[in-house]
């Protein structure tokens, strides 16, 4: 068993709220991710439901029981800090075997699970080094394996990705999936990088100051985005949004262009929206009738796909084409919209309008 | 994408810690400085030197005129005099110098006990009007110790402190605990807090978290700290003046200089006595010099 489950946590810090009512549930065995930009919150969640931050508000429960009130050490979850925070006196070996020095283990006990540890994440080499004698990639292994050398409740995981090199990162990305999937625990994971959680979670978080956006699965989260911001923030290139209104059976836009109105848009005629278009749902190459005309701004090259920056009127949209495409800045073309895959928010909330229709 | 970890570690680019580039002095000093530093380390050492040839001259070359520098009889007997009483039984020097050891040990063990602590809490929790209170506790270090010793010397009178060695700790106490709180918040500060985050996780305590791991790295601090509250301690003299009378509880300071006036004062004797005070805290310096300097230049504590 392995359900965390946070209720309505407010905390703040002098006149900054970390966290404004965060609500999570996450199910047992899941590999939950936390998602959001720097400064939302998502540490602060984290140590909450680790017992290490002090609730103004909300609740805090583990396989169902109150533990609010419960010192860390008996909350029995285990963390991965996101600069390791390993113990620097203390050699490799003493700092997988804490969490079990801690529980009184025999040293027998300790000798089996730290060997069995350092085997799995191949780190044996490494046992009688001190921190500071080893490299990035390392630490952080050395910090899973502190983490990994219980079976705790739930293992929590406060980026620990984010200070390795991008081709290291890669590797631990499957790494830590294969992990969750041998061990089938629950990981409550933080990043801010949407690439992380779109490719390990089972569920994700969306925070945004202190408030939960949108919980789903990756798929939902970015398919079907809960508002506007959640649209902006996942994905990249980031969603192209525009200003317009629906009039008839078209969609009109501040800058004067006309589409049809899809069947499921079902906003009343002159409600301000916007229309949330992904660079994947848009083409310069093909043609259809849904289309706008706009002017060639600026192509982004990256190797297995090209960016291109289109100016409809005062916005820029980024359309996705093949490596291939060319052309020069000024240049008219059409941009053929796949209306089935838009995105309709109310400009006013911000919040979505495509789920009601579809 | 299947990459095996072996591949990960080998290749992943270590980050190395390149101890870093230290400039210790240099060869290269300009004859000016080397000159300067010259006549400095004479104006300074000079009476140091001075002290320590009273301290083994007979009594008539302490006198002689003009000044002999090297060309006297080496005597110890002037050191004899400081531990052994003209009966032959304890001086009361050699007393005093027992008394200033207990006083000095007992004071900065109390004042290190209580600050480490209190550093500790300042710095990682967040208390009610953190500032104010640590300002208030910087405070009590404001006014020069002759400004209260007549209230303390009325408030002792009251408790029967006067004349007593625990007197003298608890008022060397008094004034060393904000001492040690200021220097050893500083030093709680450069730990991160994370070791103890990591260890509650672990399933300690706060406090066994605290004892474990963060004490053991503020070693440096705590030593640099101690010292400067037990110098403090050793060499304090107004508080001692007044608050002691006896010769059975008076501490080195007052005892030296009262060896002073009179009819003739036997400076041999006090040349003596003052290098026997002096010594303790130079050699428990030099002991614990690597510590010291790790802990005055703050901010250099290795994390």
């Amino acid at each position: 068993m392995g359900t965390v489950a946070a209720h309505g946590l407010r905390k703040s810090f002098g006149k900054v709220q970390a966290l404004d009512g965060v609500t999570l549930d996450v199910p047992d065995g899941s590999f939950f991710v936390v998602l959001g930009p720097s400064g939302a919150g998502k540490t602060t969640t984290l140590r909450a439901i680790a017992g290490l931050e002090k609730l103004d508000a909300g609740s805090v429960r583990l396989d169902g029981r109150d533990a609010t009130a419960d010192a860390p050490a008996a909350r029995d979850l285990a963390m991965v800090f996101q600069n390791y925070a390993l113990y620097p006196r203390h050699t490799v070996y003493e700092n997988i075997a804490s969490p079990l020095r801690a529980r009184r283990c025999s040293a027998s006990e300790i000798a089996t699970a730290v060997e069995q540890m350092s085997s799995l994440l191949h780190i044996e080499r490494l046992l009688q080094r001190r921190p500071a004698q080893l490299s990035g990639g390392e630490m952080q292994r050395v910090a899973l394996a502190r983490a990994l050398v219980r079976r705790p409740r739930a293992f929590l995981m406060d980026e620990p990705l984010t200070n390795l090199d991008l081709k290291l990162r890669v590797e631990m990305r499957t790494e830590l999936t294969r992990i969750h999937r041998s061990l089938g625990a629950t990981f409550v994971y933080v990043t801010n990088d949407q690439v992380e959680a779109l490719s390990m979670a089972n569920q994700v978080a969306i925070l945004k100051e202190g408030t939960v956006q949108q919980v789903g699965t990756p798929t939902e989260v970015y398919e079907r985005p809960a508002n506007k911001w959640v649209a902006g923030f996942v994905g990249s290139p980031p969603i192209s949004l525009l200003a317009c209104h629906a009039e008839g059976d078209r969609l009109v836009g501040a800058d004067g262009w006309t589409l049809p109105r899809p069947r499921w848009a079902t906003a009343e005629d002159g409600r301000a929206l916007l229309l949330g278009l992904r660079a994947e749902d848009l083409s310069v190459e093909q043609r259809g009738d849904a289309s706008l005309s706009g002017e060639l701004y600026g192509l982004e090259p990256l190797g297995d796909r090209t960016v291109v920056d289109v100016r409809v009127g005062r916005e820029i949209l980024k359309v996705k084409a093949r490596p291939t495409v060319t052309g020069t800045p000024g240049e008219r073309l059409r941009v053929t919209v796949d209306l089935d895959r838009a995105h309709l928010f109310d400009a006013d909330t911000g919040l979505s309008l495509s789920e009601v229709g579809r | 994408m299947a990459v095996s970890v072996d591949e990960a570690v080998s290749t992943g680019p270590a980050r190395d810690n390149p101890p870093p580039a230290r400039r210790l002095g240099g060869r290269g000093r300009s004859a000016l400085e080397v000159a300067l530093l010259t006549v400095l380390a004479v104006v300074m050492l000079f009476p140091v030197l001075w002290m320590i040839e009273t301290s083994i001259k007979e009594n008539r070359d302490v006198y002689a005129i003009p000044a002999k520098f090297f060309d006297f009889t080496v005597t110890l007997e002037h050191y004899r005099d400081v531990f052994v009483a003209p009966d032959g039984g304890r001086s009361a020097l050699s007393v005093s110098f027992l008394n200033s050891v207990v006083v000095a040990g007992v004071s900065t063990v109390l004042a290190t006990v209580l600050g480490v602590p209190a550093a500790w809490a300042y710095s990682r929790f967040a208390v009610k009007a953190k500032k104010d209170q640590l300002f208030f506790i910087l405070s009590t270090r404001f006014m020069p110790p002759v400004v209260v010793v007549i209230p303390i010397f009325l408030m002792y009178r009251q408790v029967g402190l006067i004349d007593n060695k625990l007197g003298l700790i608890l008022i060397y106490a008094a004034f060393n605990v904000p001492f040690t709180i200021w220097m050893m918040k500083g030093f709680v500060d450069e730990v991160p807090a994370e070791y103890e985050d990591a260890a509650m996780l672990d399933g300690y305590t706060r406090l066994q978290a605290f004892w474990k791991f963060t004490l053991p790295l503020l070693v440096p601090g705590i030593a640099a700290t101690a010292v400067f509250a037990l110098i403090f301690s050793w060499n304090e003299f107004v508080f001692a003046t007044f608050l002691t009378s006896s010769d059975s509880v008076r501490t080195a300071p007052p005892a030296i200089a009262g060896l002073i006036g009179g009819t003739t004062t036997d400076w041999g004797l006090v040349a003596a006595a003052s290098v026997v005070f002096a010594l303790p805290v130079l050699v428990f310096a030099y002991l614990v010099r690597r510590h010291l300097i790790a802990g005055v230049t703050l901010g250099a504590v290795r994390r």
